[in-house]
């Protein structure tokens, strides 16, 4: 039976315009064989929450560089529970300080990936993580 | 270089036989790399002698330091006349804490500076926009109006420094406000001296904080160029930009190329404008990146120098000499610094600012060591400036021009990179011009493509980060000091922004947003005079971008993956 593709979003939220980082790794997981949303720059959490309910996505991978990580973190969790959609795994990375990374954590999301991170580190723990998540699916 | 045929004959039999010795020695002991390659790509011989440059014509390829073709450097005597500005990029919370840390650098010895403003101001947000929220005072300074200005440059007297504005979309409205806060200062506009960045082609390409589409954005700038020309004629109107470029991927060739492509379009567009290229010209200005390929870095500055000038004259038949040439800022690589052992970083600016130094940079910020976790703290910002003044009094080599010149390896790689940047240039030329590339998104792709190979590169080990892939240590970073940006920032800006707005003439600001309105429907009208009353009355900036986006509407991103 042919496992069902990683569907991933990857997201640009609030007004950060660094995407270099972000295309290298929906690049990278695209070539891994995952099917891949980029969402381009300057979404709001709305934007992206939709995007991936509508996209039946997997994961979210929020790119964010500009200092803003907690606020959009903490939005777009809020809003996935909101919208009972909070089976969607939520990961990230960009210029987050190690020492914040766990009240992220906290919040629910599953992994955050700083700078020098190699792209197969996070496809490795994207497929963990997806495969967690369908297990428990399936037993529900 | 004039070399006699015979003896260059004996130098080419004397490099085959090395390289045929060569060949032997390395079938016994290969050598580190089957393939040496520059940072970008270009292959590197063993050893570079005479043949490699006998073409070069010391007149026409390089002339006399501040010579068409300005190779060797835009002045007669660079750093013996002057060292290049020492210009830090600096700006964080509210102007409050930005104009300590200008004084701080000023009292430090930097030269001059340079203003770096929050994401919500360099898109055209004022502080209490939805857009804003958890934004505000994060990567630079918020300014939503002239109020904030005065805060921020309090103590600092305008007409005995240059600020260079770190700003495009918006710039109309920055410098307005300079320029108004100056007329508070009793600094009047032609004794200004600065930069505005306003290089919204390399916004579309690599960095993301446009707001308008092209054609009303293109029309803002050569508004500015207009503009100054007649009332700010010490100011550098645009800092037409591959630093960006070449930090979201590309190569050193690309990041020549689509910087020169992108003049070649403010150019074109002025001179459509009825704009005289031998006025404006002067006033052009660029910003480079400083890589980690050391040589690499240096022919490119010296190639960019030589098309720029050959672009002026040939291509759109300048007579002014000092509009010909391509005077730059640099800053250092962000992107090859590491969040792993931070200290690394501060020998990676070393060696990067020396390249921009042997370069000829007019102006140089220099990273701090811990550039891939926060914002410098002020030690570290310290460490970063004082980086120059090592290479300016220490070092030497500002005690000659353009050292380099006439090596073998650096006048060769110096034509490598210009023939490479002249075939992009033609490709883009074939399409349309930059403004149809980017609409295309050749430009886009090409960088992405030189990123992506990069990653690859370093994953595979090919590409050796120090202390990342190879020579790792176990960090504890936990306990570093590093800059935070407190939370309360953002209602702070907002309860000051509203104290503006209730003590300011309403009335006075409704009228000259019209004006404002009314103008931008109106291509043949200027509007830097208008911006520049509607700031004078403290219209935010959020205001007046609110009707320019209305009046022009909003890009909407190509999305090149």
């Amino acid at each position: 039976m042919s496992e069902r593709k990683i569907r991933v979003v990857v997201a640009k939220p609030g007004l950060d315009g660094h995407d270099r980082g972000a295309k290298v790794i929906a690049r990278a997981f695209r070539d891994a064989g995952m099917e891949v949303i980029y969402t381009g720059l300057r979404q709001t959490p709305e934007q992206i929450v939709e995007t991936a309910i509508q996209e039946d996505a997997d994961a979210i991978g929020i790119s964010i560089l500009s200092g803003a990580h907690e606020h959009y973190f903490r939005t777009i969790i809020d809003m996935l529970k909101e919208r009972s959609a909070e089976d969607i795994i939520v990961f990230g990375g960009g210029v987050i300080p190690e020492n914040e990374v766990p009240s992220l954590l906290e919040m629910g999301a599953g992994a955050v990936f700083g700078p020098g991170t190699p792209t197969t580190e996070s496809i490795e723990w994207l497929r963990k993580a997806v495969e967690a998540k369908r297990a428990k699916e399936v037993q529900s | 270089m004039v070399f006699k045929e015979e003896k260059l004959e004996r130098i080419e039999k004397e490099k085959q036989a090395f390289e045929a010795r060569m060949e032997k020695s390395r079938q016994k002991r290969p050598e580190q790399r089957e393939l040496f390659t520059t940072g970008s790509g270009i292959p590197v011989k063993t050893v570079y002698a005479p043949d490699d440059i006998k073409d070069l014509e010391y007149l026409d390829d390089l002339g006399m330091p501040g010579s068409f073709p300005f190779t060797r450097g835009v002045q007669p005597n660079m750093y013996r006349g002057r060292f290049w500005t020492m210009r830090q990029y600096a700006g964080f919370s509210t102007a409050e804490d930005s104009n300590a840390r200008y004084r701080y650098l000023l009292s430090q010895g930097s030269t001059g500076l340079s203003v770096a403003f929050d994401l919500p101001t360099q898109i055209g947000y004022d502080s209490d926009h939805s857009m804003a929220q958890g934004e505000v005072g994060k990567v630079g300074v918020p300014v939503d109006t002239l109020a904030d200005m005065e805060i921020l440059f309090d103590q600092i007297p305008l007409d005995q420094v240059t600020t260079s504005m770190t700003i495009n979309a918006p710039a109309s409205v920055l410098l307005a406000m300079y320029i108004a806060l100056g007329e508070k200062q009793g600094v009047s506009a032609d004794k200004l001296g600065g930069t505005i960045q306003n290089d919204i082609l390399k916004e579309y390409i690599a960095r993301g904080t446009y707001i308008f589409p092209p054609k009303p954005s293109m029309r803002l700038i050569t508004d500015i160029f207009d503009f100054c020309s007649n009332h700010v004629p010490k100011w550098n109107t645009i800092s037409i930009s591959g630093y960006h470029i070449r930090e979201a991927g590309s190569t050193a060739a690309q990041e020549i190329a689509f910087t020169l492509a992108d003049g070649i379009a403010y150019v074109d567009a002025a001179i459509k404008k009825g704009q005289d290229p031998n006025v404006f010209g002067e006033r052009l200005s660029f910003f480079f990146n400083a890589h980690n390929d050391f040589l690499e870095e240096v022919a490119k500055f010296r190639a960019a120098r030589r098309i720029w000038a050959k672009i002026m004259k040939e291509r759109f038949g300048l007579t002014n000499d000092k509009a010909m040439m391509l005077r730059f800022h640099t800053q250092t690589g962000g992107s090859t610094l590491t969040a792993q052992q931070p200290e690394n970083n501060i020998i990676r600016v070393a060696f990067q600012a020396l390249a921009a130094v042997l370069g000829g940079t007019q102006s140089l910020h220099t990273n701090s060591m811990d550039e891939a976790l926060a914002l410098p703290t002020e030690k570290s910002v310290g460490i970063a400036l004082k980086t120059q003044q090592i290479i300016a009094y220490e070092s030497g080599v500002c005690s000659t021009v353009d050292p380099l010149a006439g090596s073998y390896y650096i006048e060769a790689l110096t034509k490598a990179l210009e023939t490479q940047a002249l075939e992009y240039i033609e490709k883009i030329d074939e399409m349309g011009g930059m403004l149809v590339a980017i609409e295309k998104g050749y430009v886009q792709q090409q960088i992405q493509d030189a990123a992506y190979a990069y990653q690859r590169a370093v994953e595979s080990g090919d590409a050796v980060v120090v202390g990342v892939n190879k020579f790792q240590i176990k960090e504890d970073n936990s306990g570093r000091e590093l800059l935070r940006v407190d939370p309360s920032v953002g209602v702070r800006q907002v309860t000051k922004l509203n104290a503006v707005k209730a003590g300011r003439d309403n009335l006075k600001v409704k009228a000259t947003l019209e004006d404002i309105r009314k103008a931008a429907r109106d291509e043949g009208t200027n509007l830097m005079p208008l911006i520049l009353e509607a700031v004078r009355c403290y219209a935010s900036e959020g205001e007046i971008c609110g009707v320019l986006r209305e009046e022009f509407g909003e890009y909407r991103e190509n999305i090149v993956l």
